[in-house]
């Protein structure tokens, strides 16, 4: 299963970032594998339609679970229909953490 | 003749000056009066009256399911995010689309094709003898704010006196509005606050080489600022309206002081003249 944190940073020790569409970095981590890909995000300074041109990056590295702080309208749509669930980080600060709480079942749903 | 009456930001009077600026036109032989505020047109609370309808279309793409082969090029391409192709389709977020018709483009399998979609209407009335009034109304939610400002453009010709009221500001439908213009009315208020934003009207208009004056309104008599701007920036100083009580309780009640009070009607359409004399200078 491959879950996308927003991150401030690269890696699984980067602050975690509370923006979807406009985080400087998603970091895909493979569950299985126990990997960590960090992609800069090119739509940080875009103008519009930060929410689904970043949810077709999700689609593209075949996420299907989303850890983050807030999302808007078209985003969640976006990936609603791409059947990704989303999840609010809480108090987790790194994106080793935040994973860590999903996969303990400590995270709550937002989407 | 087309102008256009702009200002550097809202509230500023330039609707005030449109509207009776064309009531004294009207007056005198007829005019066009188009409201390019698109955003929030207002000037048919001044002129009520029955108006025809036309829908404002874009292109915006339609996916052939059958002929896609979810490769992707599209989604990448739209730099504003109106595509998103998922593993069993391809979701299109019509709102963020601005019709650059480049994903139909880049589509390998050719299953793009462009349908119309409404983003607005322009409406046109004659509230008066004499004055054909033409609105562009955006639809909530859209962003093609241009596209809307060129169809009312377009609805109202070429021929006769035209004024159009600009939108606040300087974004691009304000471009759009001062494109193929002849003169630029730049309406301020005396206070020193507004005139950073007249500056960027001054110079959007200058860009596109289109001569421009101001009209000072709600002038207490201190207008040393905008005096000085306007001397600096060689502007002229077209009219200026003194804030008074008479005018203010005209313009509370939504009246038009080119109507209802003696004299103004005269002084707008002198500033017609004025406005054409520079013109005739200029071209
Ligand atoms: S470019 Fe054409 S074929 Fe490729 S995903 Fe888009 S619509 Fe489908
Ligand atoms: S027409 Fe342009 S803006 Fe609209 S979806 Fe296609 S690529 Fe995006």
């Amino acid at each position: 299963m491959i879950v996308c944190i927003t991150a401030k940073g690269e890696g699984a020790d980067a602050a975690v970032e509370p923006r979807f569409g406009r985080a400087p970095y998603f970091v895909f981590a493979d569950t299985e594998a126990g990997t960590f890909v960090s992609v800069k995000n090119e739509l940080v300074d875009a103008a519009g339609g930060v929410g689904p041109r970043s949810a077709q990056v999700l689609v593209d590295h075949g996420a299907t679970i989303l850890v983050t702080g807030q999302m808007g309208g078209n985003a969640a749509t976006a990936l609603k229909a791409a059947g990704i669930k989303a999840y609010s980080f809480g108090d987790a600060a790194t994106v080793a953490q935040a994973l860590e709480k999903y996969t303990q079942g400590g995270l709550s749903e937002i989407l | 003749m087309k102008i256009v009456v702009a200002s550097g930001k809202g509230g500023t009077g330039k609707t005030t000056v449109s509207a009776n600026l064309a009531y004294a036109l009207a007056r005198r032989g007829g005019v066009t009066l188009v409201d390019c505020d698109v955003e929030e047109p207002n000037l048919h609370l001044f002129f009520p009256g029955e108006s025809e309808k036309k829908g404002v279309p874009v292109p915006v793409p339609a996916i052939d399911p059958e002929r896609c082969t979810l490769c992707g090029e599209c989604g990448h391409f739209c730099r504003y995010g109106a595509l998103t192709v998922l593993k069993d389709r391809v979701l299109f977020f019509a709102e963020l689309c601005h019709s650059c018709g480049g994903c139909t483009l880049v589509c390998p399998a050719a299953a793009i094709t462009e349908v119309g979609r409404e983003v607005g209407v322009v409406e046109t009335s004659h509230p008066l003898p004499g004055l054909t009034l033409v609105s562009g109304v955006m639809h909530e939610g859209e962003v093609l704010a241009p596209k809307v400002v060129a169809a009312a453009k377009e609805a109202a010709g070429d021929e006769g006196r035209i004024v159009y009221d600009a939108s606040p500001g300087v974004a691009c439908p304000v471009i759009e509005t001062l494109e193929g213009t002849d003169f630029c009315i730049l309406v301020t208020e005396s206070t020193p606050f507004g005139l950073h934003d007249l500056d960027l009207a001054v110079q959007a208009a200058a860009a596109l080489g289109i001569p421009a004056g101001v009209v000072i309104n709600r002038s207490d008599g201190e207008d040393e600022a905008a005096l000085a701007f306007c001397h600096e920036h060689d502007l002229p100083v077209l009219m200026t309206i003194a804030f008074d009580r008479e005018v203010a309780a005209v313009q509370n009640r939504g009246g038009l002081i080119a109507r209802d009070l003696p004299g103004w009607e005269e002084r707008f359409a002198g500033l017609w003249d004025e406005v054409a004399g520079r013109c005739e200078v200029k071209a």
